[in-house]
């Protein structure tokens, strides 16, 4: 296995020898298959950019993100020494954007931890057990999801404070219903095909089956549309910061650096506009990937 | 002793107005190590009564023993290490994102066998499948394959009956031959009793020695293979199903 070709050969053999090459071909076949969709490629490209900023952003950015010089506020992108010009207060744009970036991904972060957890619990033990069980979680989900998004939200954090991390719970705390909707109703297809009738005679039990057998069906939808909700959520996180209900100044967050900006967004558009055009590249790189990826997860298609 | 032995059966699904009586008071047995084939057309409540059986449908009254003991409500692990089902349609009973090795390391693990993976390559050669398949997913066997597949762990648990449902019937002509064949072999290797279920009456003569007709729920006519073959029938239906073929 030294040259590149004999490794894709391992990879690509018809006749597996161990389990862990078996499960290497199986994501080699999916990541070839994600590699031919261009689109999905460049939201790939722009997230993992994101990453590699947030990782690196005190090598990065030019200033200090909260370094303030009044001397130089306002200053029009492509000034000397503020490559998107500067905020208010001095402070470069550039620069906040790249720490932003790190608090953006800890939202998209502590929301995909949460939510989508907490709605394939419900939504699985709902889907399988049924009867009362599934009479009274899916009632509770009904509860969640009558409430108005960014109400509830809002709600939530005027009664537990203003913050980021406060900001993320309300968020999943309003983003779990679709969740446990879509996994249940993904559970009630597969919990009568006969491969859980067949693991059911060898004398499996309920857990074993739900986190065994019907996770990994429902999984992978689950990240396909995780994905391709997480523009909303990040724009749910801007809204909140916009509001002032999110992250706090002197924070760097993008929702709440687009609300400074507010104030001057006739006369000086680049404070405003390019968090903004931050948060729709981002979003729309989430969009592009779980696009690309529902065409190689979805597992109506049958081939994986 | 018989395998097994049904006294009365009834099965239904649903409650009150929707209730659908699906096989009506049913009897039979099956020695150990005796064949017996359950045959009708579709609807005829054949299926149900092996879904009985294996608690997969639970709304019964009357008695079924299985290896002298009475069935209850709820089945447990001992009894499905005696009692085994292989189902009808091989591309929907496997595990869409389950390897063949995990398919049958989840189920000797969960019979409680230690020593998986020898057990694993003997299966697959028993069931006429090298090794060689045994990292394979269901995506990338054929539909005889996977069926091997199906019967290799419906053997996982040594089990001394095994319930076909219509095991062939979603095959290829030529892939059924084998599989019945495989069939053949391993009852008479294993001392097996089957219970098997099937439209076609081809079929079941090649693998069972006695068959029960069913219609409606009912059966209506027991006979033997020989009779079977000999047009020694007493009842009119039986007489028209023998006559489809």
């Amino acid at each position: 296995m030294s040259s590149a070709q004999t490794l894709r050969q391992w990879l690509t053999s018809d006749v597996p020898t161990s389990r862990r090459q078996a499960k290497l071909a199986a994501l080699y076949q999916a990541w070839l298959a994600f590699r031919g969709n261009l689109m999905a490629m460049i939201g790939l490209a722009i997230l993992l950019l994101l990453v590699f900023t947030a990782t690196f952003a005190p090598w990065l950015a030019p200033h200090d993100p909260l370094a303030q010089d009044l001397a130089a506020r306002l200053q029009p992108p492509l000034t000397e020494g503020y490559f998107l010009g500067s905020d208010s207060l001095g402070r470069d744009i550039l620069s906040r954007l790249i720490y932003g970036s790190r608090i953006t991904l800890y939202i998209v972060a502590m929301v995909t931890l949460l939510a989508p957890v907490v709605g394939l619990f419900v939504g699985t033990i709902a889907g399988y057990v049924g009867g009362w069980t599934d009479a009274i979680l899916m009632r509770l989900t009904d509860i969640f999801l009558a409430f108005p998004r960014l109400v509830l939200a809002l709600a939530f954090v005027a009664a537990l404070g203003a913050g980021i991390e406060n900001a993320v719970l309300a968020i999943s705390l309003t983003a779990w219903p679709p969740y446990a909707r879509m996994a249940r109703a993904e559970t009630l297809t597969i919990r009568n095909s006969d491969y859980i009738h067949a693991i059911r005679l060898q004398g499996a039990g309920a857990m074993r089956i739900i986190t065994k057998h019907i996770w990994p069906l429902c999984i992978s939808s689950l990240v396909v549309r995780v994905t391709l909700d997480m523009a909303g959520i990040i724009l749910a996180a801007a809204g909140l910061g916009f509001l002032g209900l999110g992250a706090q100044p002197p924070s760097p967050e993008w929702g709440a650096m687009i609300s400074e900006g507010r104030k001057f967004i006739l006369d000086h558009w680049w404070v405003a506009t390019m968090p903004g055009l931050a948060i729709f590249t981002v979003s729309l790189a989430f969009n592009l990937l779980g696009d690309g990826l529902r065409d190689v997860l979805d597992p109506k298609d049958g081939s994986q | 002793m018989n395998g097994i032995d049904l006294q009365d059966l009834n099965v239904w699904f649903g409650d009150y107005e929707e209730r659908v009586d699906a096989v009506k008071s049913a009897t039979f047995s099956v020695p150990e190590g005796g064949s017996f084939g359950l045959v009708g057309e579709s609807g005829s409540g054949k299926s149900t009564i092996l879904r009985a059986i294996t608690g997969l449908a639970s709304d019964w009254s009357g008695r079924m023993d299985v290896l002298g003991k009475p069935l209850g409500k709820t089945r447990d692990r001992q009894f499905y290490r005696q009692v085994q089902m292989v189902f009808q349609d091989p591309y929907a009973s496997l595990h869409p994102r389950h390897s063949v090795d995990a398919v049958l390391s989840e189920t000797l693990q969960l019979h409680g066998f230690s020593d998986v993976d020898a057990r694993i390559s003997k299966l697959l050669d028993d069931v006429g499948l090298g090794s060689t398949f045994r990292f394979r997913y269901p995506h990338q066997l054929s539909g005889g394959q996977r069926q091997r597949v199906a019967i290799a762990r419906s053997l996982a648990a040594e089990p001394a009956i095994l319930l076909l449902d219509e095991p062939t019937s979603a095959l290829d002509v030529s892939v059924q031959a084998e599989i019945l064949n495989l069939l053949t072999d391993l009852r008479a290797e294993r001392n097996l009793t089957y219970l098997m279920v099937s439209h076609d009456l081809a079929v079941v003569g090649h693998i069972c020695d006695h068959i029960a007709v069913m219609q409606h729920g009912e059966i209506v006519e027991t006979l033997s293979v020989e009779d079977m073959r000999a047009r020694k029938v007493k009842n009119a239906y039986t007489e028209h199903l023998l006559a489809s073929i």
